[in-house]
């Protein structure tokens, strides 16, 4: 472990914090600009953030400690999550801690404890968020395993950034299985990251909210935790996206100067796909929560059928 | 006494003696609860402590064997403790230890049966599985497996006042001797013509291909019976509420590890040599036994109910690994063998830790609020936080969440699965990894079942104004759930060591151990060669560094300033506890999903209803199906018979003469 791997450590996981309400920020002037808008800054994600910071937090009288600690723990599954996921560099030295199942473990972590949390005040919109937030969370964690268990199969291990490196280096082909995974890894990617069709982030007050639900009694910095915690799962999915099916372009062990190569590569993936999952969201409609296992379990059976063809054709 | 400290055999049998002695002075002042609370429990949890240590120790040791000329003439009880058993015996005594001491506080006044004959029923249970594990004939371990369904059987009908616990223990009793009798002839069939029941024996008869068929069908009848395998479940939902709480934890989280480890004797040491399909019909099997039961999970709405169909979708994950390491076994890949049953043995010890502690904390709970309802509870986090935070540990262990132990066992489970495509048969290596699609289904479905189980007791606004009274456990009953805790923690943290220690199990079994030398003491390389690794410790202080520095950043750069408000809720107002998500609430999706696999009857209010009345009542498609038509067979033949008595002493007399006569005629 060279004091450079420490280094590309600590830098991948000061890129996710700072690139990933930059990257929320993007998406919503792209969403705004194809929907005739006049759009928000980039910016304005940190701006609100900033201004969560200062202001004096209001809980309920009800809210246990659990309340309290909920929004410390998602950020931290989050943080921690972002330094296991090669974005920039796949020689990460905490990534032998924990592999892609332990990842997947994470988040669940992290939705567990946002329901929970949710559900501490006892309000009727509270425990709706999280009842629905789990039942997305059971039919998408499957999924996204399924995934890495396609990619697993292809590189033969779990360790994220090996997958990454090895389909990187492999020679450029088809992976059939990858096609249909990659299919389900975006729907598991909408429905996880409260986007349409499965939720919309853009709303309040309404009766098919999910994640803005379960935020309803949080206020001030456990409101800025709990939101850029939000923004870190969209960027750290968003990784994982790069890192199993777009691998070229991270750095992948040949010093400083492929690492400061990386940093434009990954900004550049970020512009693409935020502009592209802009495009997803305006062209969809958003689904009735009754639809939202449907939408689910069509992406669980993509992903079955991703390993199937994996298994058939052993591609 | 220098046998004691040589030999973990001999400590073992000492502390089983103990337990029994225990059990025996409760009998003395059968209507003392502070001798049996005060002084029996916690004498009975030292003896456990010890026990789980010796275990430990027996993991190591070489095998040891003993013939005790105890019971019928010409028939000495055989007793060994090799690493297997050991593994079952540091789980009974760490488990038991942790129970008794809740215990010990738990018993009240004014329940059914007197403290003391409570006391010697609850140890003769626990001494009984003591010797399960350590007979080596079949003799032994039929008397010792029928003692410890009686004793438990007693147990469940502590409060045999009520009519529906008397009959949860009839169904339990009915399906534990149809499950013995498999056993019984399970032995029969291994004995394979040499008419020596000793385990021995057993190794040394090498069966046809066929008769091991038969005897390993009778074994997995007759251990999933005790288990709780689909579609002999049906006891399980009815027997853990019916029972106290700590014999629901000692049942769920120890007896129906002795059905694993029975399962794991037959087939891994016993028979020796299995056949592919056998774990071909074992993986499908268990997967479907844990989504069954993970799904009837969530849809329950009686605390313990819930927690016993969470115990059968986690005996399903048991199962399916044992099933999986048959399929690797019988193709010839010991290694991924090695790490499916190594899974399958880590998955049974933390299923132990969990499943006792979630026990225990609904017993809390129950004696706190006199509910087990739980659309009457909620908001108990601030009137028990004790009991709230350790069920917390409880829950998140069992949802498999880093890093806590029920997420490494799953873990191992998926990296052999992720391997299975590599067995040299066509279809069964396509048709495997499929099976990992459904583990992590049932392992998800867990998650939200926690979810429900935690959030709907302990949090939101108390249902029930009288759960305002609600007090925390005393401090006996807090030391028994930290111990189960602190286990639940260990096991998560340091599964290297775990694993090293069950290699020594597969060794013995005849198949590698996983013991990866190269890798650090932290750090969990179950495959050298395949790149996947978990260092749990260092997750947790990753995950604890960034939590302590973004409080530490918020508090230094912002402020702590906080206000406490009524809750906002959109700015309804008006808020009542009525307003939360009901139990029913909660398992909606999981209903409407997985529709089919239940019977339920809705009772849906018209518009012109003066006092609308909605209910829903959750029924189990298997028991209406299986149990129902067979009952009504049985009820049928018996009615056919019926003619015969006729209540007159003269026609019984009859009887007898008649059955003299034949049987004389057949001797003659």
């Amino acid at each position: 472990m060279s004091p450079l791997h420490i280094l590309t450590q600590v830098l991948e996981m000061a890129a996710a914090l700072v690139a990933a309400p930059l990257f929320v920020g993007w998406v919503n002037q792209c969403r705004a600009w194809l929907q005739n808008r006049s759009a928000p800054s980039t910016l304005q994600p940190y701006r609100g953030i900033y201004k969560l910071f200062h202001k004096d937090a209001v809980i309920a009288e009800n809210a246990s400690s659990l309340f309290r600690i909920a929004p410390y723990v998602v950020f931290g599954a989050m943080v921690v999550a972002a330094a296991v996921i090669p974005s920039m560099s796949t020689r990460l030295p905490f990534s032998r801690a924990a592999d892609a199942i332990a990842l997947v473990g994470l988040f669940a972590t992290a939705r567990v404890f946002l329901s929970l949390a949710a559900m501490d005040v006892g309000t009727a919109f509270g425990s709706l968020g999280a009842r629905r937030e789990m039942m997305v969370g059971f039919l998408a964690e499957p999924a996204l395993l399924m995934v890495i268990f396609v990619a697993s199969m292809i590189s033969g291990t779990t360790a994220l950034p090996v997958i990454s490196e090895r389909l990187a280096t492999q020679a450029l082909g088809l992976y059939p299985s990858l096609a249909f995974t990659g299919v389900a890894f975006t729907m598991v990617l909408l429905a996880e990251n409260a986007r349409i069709p499965v939720d919309n982030p853009a709303t309040h007050l309404e009766l098919t909210m999910i994640h803005e639900a379960m935020l309803l009694e949080y206020s001030a910095r456990h409101l800025a935790l709990m939101e850029w915690a939000a923004a870190l799962k969209l960027f750290n999915y968003a990784c994982i996206g790069f890192a199993v099916f777009l691998p070229w372009g991270a750095a992948m062990g040949q010093g400083p100067a492929s690492l400061l190569a990386a940093i434009p590569v990954l900004a550049l993936k970020l512009t693409i796909a935020g502009a592209g999952l802009a495009i997803v969201e305006t062209l969809s409609a958003k689904l009735r929560v009754f639809r939202a296992p449907e939408f689910l379990a069509t992406a669980f059976m993509l992903a079955v059928l991703g390993l199937l063809v994996h298994l058939l054709l052993g591609a | 006494m220098t046998a004691l400290t040589d030999s973990p055999l001999a400590a073992c049998l000492a502390l089983l003696v103990a337990w029994l002695l225990i059990g025996l002075a409760g009998l003395i002042r059968p209507g003392s609860l502070r001798f049996a609370g005060r002084t029996l429990f916690p004498l009975g949890a030292f003896c456990g402590a010890a026990l789980a240590a010796v275990g430990i120790w027996g993991i190591a040791s070489p095998p040891e064997q003993v013939v005790l000329l105890v019971g019928l003439p010409d028939l000495p009880a055989h007793l060994r403790l090799d690493a297997l058993s050991s593994v079952f015996m540091a789980v009974l005594g760490a488990a038991s230890a942790g129970i008794s001491l809740f215990g010990a506080g738990y018993f009240r006044r004014g329940q059914g049966t007197p403290p003391g004959l409570l006391c010697f029923q609850y140890h003769l249970f626990l001494a009984a599985m003591g010797l399960v594990l350590l007979a080596d004939d079949a003799y032994a371990f039929m008397v010792a497996w029928e003692t410890m369904a009686l004793a438990s059987y007693f147990l469940v009908t502590a409060q045999h006042r009520m009519a529906e616990i008397r009959s949860a223990g009839f169904l339990y009793l009915l399906i534990a001797h149809v499950g013995a009798i498999a056993i019984l002839l399970c032995f029969g069939v291994l004995q394979g013509g040499s008419w020596h029941f000793t385990f021995d024996a057993m190794r040394a008869a090498h069966l046809d291909p066929g008769r091991a068929s038969v005897a390993f069908l009778l074994a997995l009848f007759g251990f999933g019976a005790k288990a709780g395998l689909l579609p002999l479940h049906v006891w399980l939902p009815e027997a853990h509420p019916a029972a106290p709480s700590p014999v629901s934890a000692l049942m769920s989280g120890v007896m129906l590890k002795t059905a694993v480890y029975g399962m794991l004797r037959v087939t891994f040491d016993l028979l020796g040599d299995p056949q592919s399909w056998w774990g071909m019909v074992m993986l499908p099997l268990g997967l479907f036994t844990a989504l069954y039961g993970a799904v009837f999970a969530a849809a329950q709405t009686d605390m313990k109910r819930l927690l016993a169909y969470s115990s059968i979708e986690n005996i399903g994950i048991i199962f399916a690994a044992i099933g999986l390491a048959v399929v690797f076994v019988a193709n010839g890949m010991a290694g991924l063998g090695a790490l499916a049953l190594i899974a399958a043995l880590y998955h049974s010890i933390n299923h132990a830790f969990m499943k006792s502690l979630l026990f225990l904390g609904t017993g809390a709970v129950l004696h706190a609020t006199g509910e087990r309802n739980l659309g009457r509870l909620g908001g108990l986090i601030h009137r028990m936080p004790w009991v709230a935070w350790l069920t917390l540990v409880g829950a998140l262990a069992i949802a498999g969440l880093p890093p806590l132990n029920g997420f490494v066992s799953e873990w191992l489970l998926l990296q052999a699965f992720l391997f299975a495509h590599e067995v040299p048969r066509p279809f069964v290596n396509m048709l495997l990894p499929l099976g990992a699609a459904l583990l992590v289904l049932a392992a998800a479905l867990a998650a939200y079942v926690m979810v429900k189980f935690f959030g709907v007791i302990f949090l939101g606004q108390p249902r029930e104004a009288a759960l305002a009274r609600a007090h925390d456990a005393g401090r006996l009953e807090r030391s028994g759930l930290v111990w189960l805790a602190a286990g639940c923690f260990a096991l998560g943290l340091f599964p290297a060591q775990v694993v090293a220690r069950l290699g020594i199990v597969t060794q013995q079994l005849g198949l590698p151990a996983l013991a990866n030398t190269a890798a650090p003491w932290w750090m969990l390389v179950p495959l050298a060669d395949r790149e996947a690794s978990y260092a749990p410790t260092a997750f947790l202080l990753a995950v604890a560094a960034v939590v302590l520095l973004a409080i530490l950043m918020v508090r230094v750069l912002y402020h702590r300033r906080v206000r406490r408000g009524p809750p906002w809720d959109c700015g309804f107002g008006g808020l009542d506890a009525r307003m939360q998500d009901t139990a029913e609430g909660f398992g909606q999706p999981i209903r409407h999903i997985f529709q089919p696999f239940f019977a339920m009857t809705r009772e849906l209010p018209t518009p012109f209803d003066k006092a609308p009345h909605y209910a829903v009542t959750i029924g189990d498609r298997i028991w209406q199906t299986c149990y129902a038509p067979l009952g009504g067979i049985v009820q049928r033949v018996a009615d056919s018979f019926a003619w015969i008595q006729q209540g007159r002493i003269a026609v019984y007399l009859l009887y007898s003469f008649v059955t003299l006569v034949v049987l004389l005629a057949l001797v003659i």
